[in-house]
């Protein structure tokens, strides 16, 4: 393999102090990194390091504020994407770009230049499929394919114009465990061939089972260079978050009790035109519990969220009982007043008005709390409780009562978990706690949701992060495709089985825990 | 070269009065250079617009009853525009209004009906712009129907419906064939404030309409579900406000104060139906409504500042022989100002040259 060859030349990509200035915050602060031919090398770091920002400017989408990009030791000004593809850069992003309504071959030709066919598209698109091991049918339309095939066209249509060097964001972000692998056989391979790979992760393990280099950032500057397989997964953590990063204590004895919460037989048409139906829907939440939701992007979590929160109503009071009130067809207010919490996946836009100030986005879930009366905002009141939301979940704040969007995710997140939990909800649903989100924050959240659990209330979790449901979970479901799974207790489940009902495969394999 | 706009981490409030100012300041540099390439003194022009209005008796109170309309209009769609709808059609639901308040007036010609004339009628005026106003309202929530079309073309409509009343079944039998109705009686007459003054008691339902949607804006929960409204669609929903009740409330309301305005100028001012009841004052109320950025006390003071530019332009014809368009035009340039400002109070300008970009 190429890869085990040392290095001799220049490096293929070389950046010597890139710095990158918004206004008052330093994005990037004079990082170095060189990759070699043939390498996969990770750029590791928490959300907020500054890794977007790095690979944006290598792919031309941003201009450093400082700094020097080599490309085989000639220095070179990346001012387009399209420049950048001529250099011989390839970009996956993390959030797609493809037109739903176009075939998999249109959408790869879109993006290339006039010279290439869509016979030609077609015909390459198979051999490289064939080659690569990534299956794809050049004729379907996007809309009708899984998030992992979805990326497999991104993944392609970088391909076609073979790249020296393949910069890949979060892949395995919207993967179920066996897409994942499939990615890394994929990537190997690519990488034999002599493709430099530039893999962005802030996942650990995935990075010890691919890369031999990886470059770890905090803060918007290089931490350390290292060989990710040479440290522990613990100490390579210390250096991405700057500390030890605790565990979640779990281990308070519970006693179930009380169906909070009772979804029976519920089904919904899908909402828009590419929308997932859900199909049949049974779960029970019991008072002191947390139950787990897992699955892969879009099959229907945002459906089944809006489902139980109300924001879109179910044709019969009884799908939905909340306290053992019939509650499908009431409204989210309604189901507040029962005592429902609930905390969408989307922070800045769905969960909170960005442009609002703290206190005024206590009001959003004003029907249940103290911020207003008979239709007059209390807005001492509303201080009050955006004051002891900042304290009690440690949200690290500019001073005042900021804007919400000037809050890092992070500690946007905290805000808005702690906006619900801090009026002690009988049940309360969360879609994606910690999306986005640095260690210290998912690890105050994530012990937050079981504290208030183990005080009797009912905690649902939605999450494609497998480790997270692991973590917190009592017991565990997984949908797929508007369907759930039964709920079995988090000891009964591995990995494995996840991913299988994750894909759809597990029904009528009777022993799925046996795997 | 291309520009950056990147936001300002803080703005104070010294600066956004500045900005103002200098808005003003450079609409008036922009309004004299066109002025001086006509080849009239700006000077003189800047004494005819300015100075003069607010230096006699006379037409300080015409500023008041110019500005009347505008207020009520523009106060009525900052409701809208806070919760990012759009309702362009604020100068038809002021004519239905006046349309609707003027059928009463018309009803009770010469009859010896009473004083709950005048009050029947504001009510009128008020039920049919709210109607007509939520035309486009329940277009959208029903069909999804684009509300900035439904709501523009309610205006010809509107405006044709007047037309066709003054000039067919209304009309004035002994008006020499004028396109006109009767004249109002004294019992549908919107008296003036002050004996022998010309500011009647419309300028008052502006007052209370100012004060009561500050309080409304500011102070309540409904206030708080237009600005959410227009932030953050998907957390209003989220706050279990539904946006179909948001939208026709707010269409109702404003169209109810369009038509309030129509029928107050209609009774008020006009003292009949005619086919044109207003000189575009439900469209210049959209400028009033962003002049004042959305804020019940800035649109007072912007529909002052407006209705200046009309009485000046009128002036300005006739002393300088300028032509009516330039008030117009003079409204747009500061419109344009002031957004500018705020654009620069928010954000930091920067000009970036390619590759140098120490």
């Amino acid at each position: 393999m190429k890869a085990d060859v040392p290095p001799s030349g220049p490096p293929l990509v070389e950046l010597k102090g890139i710095s990158k200035r918004y206004g008052d915050l330093l994005a990037n602060d004079g990082i170095d990194l060189s990759i070699e031919p043939g390498e996969i090398h990770a750029l590791l770091g928490e959300n907020g390091a500054g890794k977007s920002t790095l690979v944006k400017i290598l792919y031309g989408v941003i201009e450093p504020s400082a700094g020097e990009i080599r490309l085989e030791g000639r220095p070179v000004t990346i001012g387009s994407p399209v420049e950048a593809r001529a250099l011989g850069l390839g970009m996956v992003f993390q959030h797609f770009s493809l037109f739903d309504e176009l075939s998999v071959a249109e959408n790869i030709a879109v993006a290339l230049s006039d010279d290439w066919s869509l016979s030609t598209v077609r015909e390459k698109l198979g051999e490289i499929s064939r080659t690569y091991g990534l299956a794809l049918d050049a004729d379907r339309a996007v809309w009708t394919l899984s998030a992992g095939e979805r990326q497999r066209i991104e993944i392609v249509r970088c391909l076609l114009q073979n790249p020296r060097l393949l910069i890949l964001d979060e892949p395995t972000s919207v993967l179920t465990p066996q897409e994942a692998e499939h990615l890394f056989t994929t990537l190997d391979r690519l990488s034999a061939e002599g493709c430099s790979i530039l893999y962005i992760s802030h996942k650990l393990e995935e990075v010890r089972r691919l890369c031999r280099r990886a470059t770890i950032l905090r803060a918007g500057r290089v931490v350390a260079t290292m060989d990710p397989r040479a440290s522990s997964a613990r100490e390579i953590a210390a250096l991405m978050v700057g500390s030890a990063v605790g565990e979640i204590r779990t281990d308070a004895p519970h006693h179930p009790q009380g169906e909070t919460l009772r979804v029976s037989n519920l089904s919904m048409p899908p909402a828009g035109l590419h929308g997932q139906a859900l199909r049949d829907i049974n779960l029970v939440a019991r008072a002191g519990e947390v139950v787990g939701i897992a699955g892969v992007a879009g099959n229907g979590q945002s459906e089944l969220f809006a489902a139980l929160s109300g924001e879109r109503l179910a044709d019969h009071p009884e799908s939905i009982a909340i306290n053992g009130k019939p509650s499908g067809t009431m409204g989210i207010d309604a189901r507040r007043r029962l005592g429902a919490a609930f905390v969408p996946e989307e922070r800045l836009g769905h969960a909170a008005a960005p442009t609002h100030s703290l206190s005024e986005n206590t009001l959003i879930s004003h029907a249940a709390t103290e911020v207003s009366r008979s239709g007059f905002i209390l807005m001492n009141a509303a201080r009050r409780v955006a004051r002891s939301i900042v304290e009690s979940f440690d949200v690290r704040t500019p001073e005042g009562d900021p804007q919400a969007r000037k809050l890092s995710g992070g500690n946007l997140q905290k805000f808005v978990i702690g906006r619900e939990i801090i009026r002690r909800p009988k049940l309360i649903i969360v879609d994606q706690p910690t999306w986005g989100v640095d260690a210290g924050a998912a690890r105050l959240i994530r012990q937050a949701l079981v504290d208030l659990a183990r005080e009797g209330s009912a905690v649902v979790v939605v999450s494609q992060d497998l480790d997270e449901l692991f973590e917190v979970a009592d017991r565990m479901a997984v949908i797929h495709q508007g369907t759930l799974s039964p709920l079995r207790p988090i000891g009964e489940w591995t990995k494995e089985a996840v991913g299988l009902e994750m894909l759809g495969v597990a029904q009528g394999q009777g022993g799925v825990h046996a795997i | 070269m291309r520009f950056e706009l990147t936001p300002r981490t803080n703005s104070p409030t010294v600066m956004r009065v500045f900005a103002s100012v200098a808005a003003f300041l450079t609409a008036f540099l922009i309004a004299g250079f066109v002025i001086w390439l006509m080849g009239r003194s700006p000077i003189a022009a800047f004494d005819v617009y300015v100075l003069q209005p607010l230096s006699d008796p006379w037409s300080l109170q015409e500023l008041l009853v110019k500005a009347t309309p505008m207020a009520l209009i523009a106060i009525g769609l900052s409701y809208c525009f806070r919760a990012n709808l759009w309702n362009i059609g604020a100068e038809g639901q002021y004519v239905v209004g006046a349309v609707l308040g003027g059928w009463l007036a018309l009803r009770t010609h010469g009859t010896d009906a009473g004083l709950w004339v005048l009050p029947l009628m504001l009510l009128l005026g008020i039920i049919g712009g709210a109607l007509w106003g939520m035309i486009p309202a329940f277009l959208k929530t029903r069909f999804g129907v684009n509300e900035i079309l439904t709501s523009l073309m309610l205006v010809y409509v509107a405006q044709l419906i007047l037309d066709y009343l003054v000039r067919g079944p209304w009309r004035d039998p002994k008006g020499f064939n004028f396109p006109q109705s009767v004249t109002f009686d004294p019992s549908a007459t919107l008296h003036p404030i002050l004996e022998g003054g010309r500011v009647h008691y419309g300028a008052v339902f502006a007052a209370i309409a100012v004060l009561v949607t500050a309080i409304v804006l500011g102070r309540t929960l409904f206030g708080y579900r237009l600005k959410l409204t227009g932030d953050a669609p998907r957390a209003a929903r989220f706050a279990g406000f539904s946006s179909k009740a948001t939208t026709l409330a707010v269409f109702a309301i404003s169209g109810g104060l369009a038509g309030l305005a129509g029928i107050s100028e209609v009774s008020g001012q006009i003292g009949q139906l005619q086919p044109s009841i207003s000189p575009g004052y439900g469209f210049t109320a959209i400028t009033v409504a962003f002049l004042g950025r959305l804020n019940p006390i800035g649109i007072l003071v912007a529909s002052l500042v407006v209705a200046l530019t009309f009485i000046g332009g009128e002036s300005a014809q006739i002393m300088l022989k300028l032509p009516l368009d330039l008030t117009q035009a003079f409204q747009g340039i500061l419109l344009l100002c002031v957004l500018a400002a705020d654009a620069m109070v928010s954000y930091r300008i920067r000009f970036v040259t390619r590759g140098g970009g120490k």
